[in-house]
């Protein structure tokens, strides 16, 4: 069996005596898309913060290709550089512009040349319908614009593994279809993901495995058939439910 | 602000607005604005004219008016004292660009060393807040005079008893502390969000603060800077009670001489000959900084 891109096993998370997460343990192989679901404040944003090492955890093994990055010694920048992350608040640089965005990464963290990333960004910039936002400022882009050159961002490090953190939260429902179908695309090229997300039909779509957690433990996980159309878990069932009752599956 | 409806015309909504005539509504109330500004404008000049009056005839009438005029507006003495002020003035712009400079680098220093996280520079961070603390603390005033005469006054080999190097020693003392301060209030007020999001990317500590924090902190605490400059060329005036003949000192020379008090007013004028300037450049960079960037940006 190869080694799964991401092994989370046992981890437990607490700030100070309030337990955040605990006994979380799930493997994402390699050209997988795992979604976790869970109401606000179940842990998911916290898990992926751990995963990306900027939160530290109390307890368990965290494993990237198969090297525990939970490991204190290990160098946070270097684990960081092969793991994209996207946030609910876009969080781009609103002092540079969209290219300068996308290739600050590439050029400072990785070396590379200005001018090879600059086509690199425009590159990925075009595939995406970006093409025309080069040299504008965030500020002047729509939120869903801003949202997929965050991921752009994350992408043009080339990264093993993609967290996104429910990406799509901070906007409106048209513009969030621009963003899942630039999501879905990725998954179609092979990129491996970990996503948290409360679209349940976007998580339908997307997942190879659903995992929802509630009150920071898995309690219900499976493909997306079982878990989001046919939950065992009466916590699931009540979830989903009320997810239902407000307009969003 | 622009407004681009009329730009974008040839495009999407390009027949509905090259129809478009403005309605009788429209039109009235075009009418009705154009007159309220007629009026306005009319009430602003008669104001005006009413205050500033006022004050012109009370300040010319007044019985002390002829000895004012002849003591601080002798223009013929100020224009012959002209020169001496004006090389004085030399000296508080010398200053101003070296103690500048100084404060510029050292205060950032300061500031990265109070803001670092890192537990070997604990020390450090521990000397530069009480440095902040202690020389935001004393009057300038006190700091030139203790330096100015206190370190020509432990006669130690290889210390310079120049007054002009002291006098710059010591603004740069006082001003590297409230500029520490500044920026360090800047790098405060940006958000973490920006850190994780640069941490995440696989930026250093350093490379964090160097491409993503510094920047926007920077740009944030501009005008307070700017403002401390306009201060600290203002400032560089109090070395001049060590002996420095700088534009007051030499205002002062000027102006004992003949008990005349013109050369203060060319002085006064000299100086606002730079900080006017300074100011409005100042809200013009802001500006346009802004405008490129749109204004959530610097929120």
């Amino acid at each position: 069996m190869t080694t799964p891109v991401l092994r989370v096993e046992s981890l437990r998370k607490s700030f100070s005596s309030e337990v955040v997460l605990q006994e979380i343990s799930f493997d994402v192989p390699v050209h997988t898309a795992t979604v976790f679901i869970g109401a606000s404040g179940s842990g998911k944003s916290t898990l992926l913060r751990c995963i990306n090492l900027l939160d530290s955890i109390d307890d368990g093994v965290i494993e990237l290709d198969g090297v525990e990055i939970s490991d204190p010694r290990v160098d946070s920048d270097d684990v960081r550089r092969k793991l994209g992350m996207v946030f609910q608040s876009f969080n781009l640089f609103p002092h540079m512009s969209v290219l300068e965005n996308i290739t600050l990464a590439p050029i400072h963290v990785q070396g590379v040349g200005r001018q090879e990333a600059r086509n690199q960004a425009i590159e990925l910039l075009k595939k995406f319908d970006l093409g025309d936002k080069a040299d504008q400022y965030p500020d002047r882009l729509s939120g869903g614009q801003q949202q997929r050159v965050a991921i752009i961002r994350s992408l043009a490090l080339k990264p093993r593994l993609l967290l996104l953190d429910e990406v799509t939260s901070a906007l409106d429902p048209i513009l969030v279809n621009e963003v899942l179908s630039t999501v879905r695309d990725l998954k179609s090229d092979g990129m491996t993901m970990v996503i948290a997300t409360h679209e349940m039909g976007f998580a339908h779509q997307v997942a190879d495995e659903v995992c929802f957690l509630h009150h920071g433990r898995i309690v219900e996980y499976g493909p997306p058939e079982v878990v989001l159309s046919n939950p065992q878990d009466s916590r699931t069932k009540d979830f989903l439910k009320r997810v239902h009752e407000a307009g969003r599956l | 602000m622009r407004i681009n409806g009329e730009s974008t015309a040839p495009q999407s909504g390009g027949r509905a607005s090259s129809m478009w005539t403005p309605s009788q509504f429209e039109l009235n109330r075009r009418r009705i604005r154009s007159e309220q500004n007629r009026r306005n404008a009319i009430i602003a000049i008669i104001s005006t004219f009413l205050v500033l009056g006022t004050l012109a005839t009370i300040l010319i009438t007044s019985p002390g008016f002829k000895s004012l005029t002849d003591t601080f507006f002798a223009w013929s003495y100020g224009v012959e004292v002209l020169p001496k002020v004006i090389l004085g003035f030399c000296t508080n712009i010398a200053l101003t660009l070296i103690a500048g400079t100084a404060v510029s680098i050292f205060g950032l220093v300061l500031a990265l060393t109070r803001t670092s996280r890192s537990p070997a520079l604990t020390p450090f961070r521990i000397l530069a807040t009480i440095y902040v603390d202690v020389f935001r603390g004393i009057p300038m005033l006190l700091i030139i005079l203790l330096v100015g005469f206190g370190i020509p006054a432990l006669r130690l080999q290889g210390l310079t008893s120049n007054v002009l190097v002291l006098g710059t020693i010591a603004v740069v003392i006082t001003y590297t502390a409230y500029v520490a301060e500044v920026i360090r209030s800047g790098i405060l007020t940006v958000h973490p969000s920006q850190r994780a999001a640069a941490r995440s990317l696989g930026l250093s500590n350093v490379q964090t603060l160097r491409h993503v924090v510094l920047p926007q902190a920077l740009r944030r605490v501009t005008p307070p800077l700017l403002n401390d400059l306009v201060s600290l060329i203002k400032d560089t005036g109090l070395v001049s009670i060590l002996g420095v003949t700088d534009a007051i000192r030499a205002a002062q020379i000027a102006s004992s001489r003949s008990f005349n008090y013109t050369p203060y007013v060319m002085a006064a004028g000299l100086f606002l000959l730079v900080t006017i300037p300074l100011t409005r450049l100042t809200d013009h960079t802001m500006r346009k900084a802004m405008e490129r960037q749109n204004a959530q940006g610097l929120a």
